[in-house]
């Protein structure tokens, strides 16, 4: 039996509910530590030997460890090919480049607009802070012009990089799950046919709805 | 014949970014100049090829993608073997290569870009003045960000191991830019990231870059 892969942090985080994601999709069992984040114990001078930046997730596995949540997700993919989902993560250079690249989109231009809605509308009211009315128009604006392109490319193919489900559609999934369910702005994805489609997909498997049982756990 | 193309413009970072990697590889490819002071990258045929409208656009044979960091780990991948070794063989080193790659990606990168925006492309293109506010909350930002390399420069001569690879690589074209504004004291002040940017800078890949970059 391997020992479990261990993952640092609160299944709330976005980033590492796509560590998680990404685990049980490929079948990998890990261990979820938990980082306690009230008390800045992500900033602790022994939580920064693993993570430098003081963020969540950290990862380990054996004698590697790793933190950036979708790198965390390549290596995954990458050591256990063939296991689980064995497509997730393309089977072939040519498949990982298109993988690739829509991973870079939503690391680059969905997940900069959607985390600081995520941030402004699910976040700083629970933690009572004042709400940026400016960032939040701001920045519904650039996700709606990246969510014209995705409407765009989802009504060419059944999911971003092809017609299986990859690693650059489940990166999407924890930013989109705030957004849907805690911001209230189900209409960003429900306004476009094809992106609301592929989000009932993506947000419908079993792996996801593992993370939002483990996430509901953790807030209750 | 080359069948690789490179769409873009050699004074943008992202373009650069491909384009010094394809140097690092020795691999012939084919420039195809967006004309962007027209408006090229917002009209068809450019938005084929990436629908967000931004330079550069790569294609190799049947492939077709855009997103720099997409394409430079695609180079690396499958033409392991040519030119220099960009992404260690070893699977755990080449783990850490993608971590130094997302720290790039997510933390040097936006400070990165809004200082060469307030330095450089604002004045060039008419935008405005500089201004100082701007600078200074990203300065502090990329401070922070580069204190993480000065310690992660005492355990390792490059950022993800101590060959260099494409973590190293992805720095190059802000870098470079950053070189050329008051900003550079940032890389000066901390001894380790001021020893990396020679080094690295000094790679006979982005002196090819540069040339065409003053060519342009
Ligand atoms: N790019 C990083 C982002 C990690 C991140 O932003 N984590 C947040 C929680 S979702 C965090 O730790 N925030 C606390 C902080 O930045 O101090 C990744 O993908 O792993
Ligand atoms: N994440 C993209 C960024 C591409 C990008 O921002 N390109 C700039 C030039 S460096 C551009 O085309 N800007 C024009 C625009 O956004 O309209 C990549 O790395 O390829």
């Amino acid at each position: 039996m391997a020992t479990p892969v261990k993952v640092y942090g609160p299944p709330l985080s976005t980033a590492v509910s796509r560590v998680l994601a990404c685990l049980l999709e490929k079948d990998v069992q890990f261990q979820l530590l938990p980082v306690n984040m009230a008390k800045g114990e992500h900033k602790s001078q022994e939580y920064l030997k693993i993570q430098p930046f003081g963020q969540v997730p950290a990862f380990q596995d054996e004698s590697i460890s790793l933190f950036e949540s979708r790198a965390i997700c390549r290596y995954i993919c990458d050591k256990h090919a063939e296991k689980g989902n064995k497509g997730l993560y393309g089977l072939d250079q040519l498949g990982k480049a298109s993988i690739d690249q829509w991973i870079e989109a939503e690391g680059q231009s969905f997940n900069p607009a959607s985390s600081i809605l995520v941030f402004q509308l699910a976040f700083a009211p629970r933690m009572r802070l004042p709400q940026d009315e400016k960032a939040i128009k701001q920045n519904e604006e650039k996700l709606s012009k990246v969510l014209d392109v995705y409407e765009q490319r989802l009504g060419e193919s059944r999911y971003l990089a092809g017609d299986e489900f990859s690693l650059a559609d489940l990166s999407h999934l924890p930013n989109g799950h705030y957004l849907v369910n805690v911001a209230d702005r189900a209409e960003l994805f429900t306004s476009r046919k094809n992106v609301d489609r592929w989000w009932n997909e993506i947000s419908g498997r079993e792996s996801w709805k593992e993370v939002v049982e483990l996430q509901t756990k953790a807030s209750s | 014949m080359a069948s690789i193309k490179v769409h873009g413009s050699p004074i943008s970072t992202a373009t650069a970014r491909v384009l010094v990697c394809l140097y690092e590889k020795d691999l012939d490819y084919e420039f195809v100049l967006v004309d962007m002071k027209n408006n090229e990258h917002k009209k068809h045929p450019f938005l084929s090829i990436n629908p967000f409208g931004q330079v550069p656009g790569f294609q190799d044979g049947d492939l077709t993608i855009f997103e720099s960091r997409a394409i430079t780990q695609y180079l690396a991948k499958t033409y392991a073997n040519k030119g220099n070794q960009l992404i260690p063989n070893d699977p755990k080193k080449a783990a850490i290569v993608s971590t130094w790659i997302e720290v790039e990606g997510h933390h040097y990168d936006p400070p990165g870009v809004a200082l060469s925006f307030e330095h450089l492309v604002k004045p060039l293109f008419g935008l405005g003045e500089t201004d100082p506010a701007a600078v200074a909350e990203n300065e502090a930002k990329l401070g922070k960000v580069l204190d993480i390399y000065e310690n992660q420069l005492s355990k390792n001569k490059f950022l993800a191991g101590d060959e260099f690879s494409l973590a190293d690589l992805h720095h190059l074209p802000n870098v470079s830019y950053l070189l050329a504004t008051p900003s550079k004291k940032l890389f000066e002040s901390r001894p380790r990231v001021n020893a990396w940017v020679t080094e690295i800078i000094a790679r006979p890949s982005w002196a090819k870059v540069v040339a065409l970059r003053n060519q342009s």
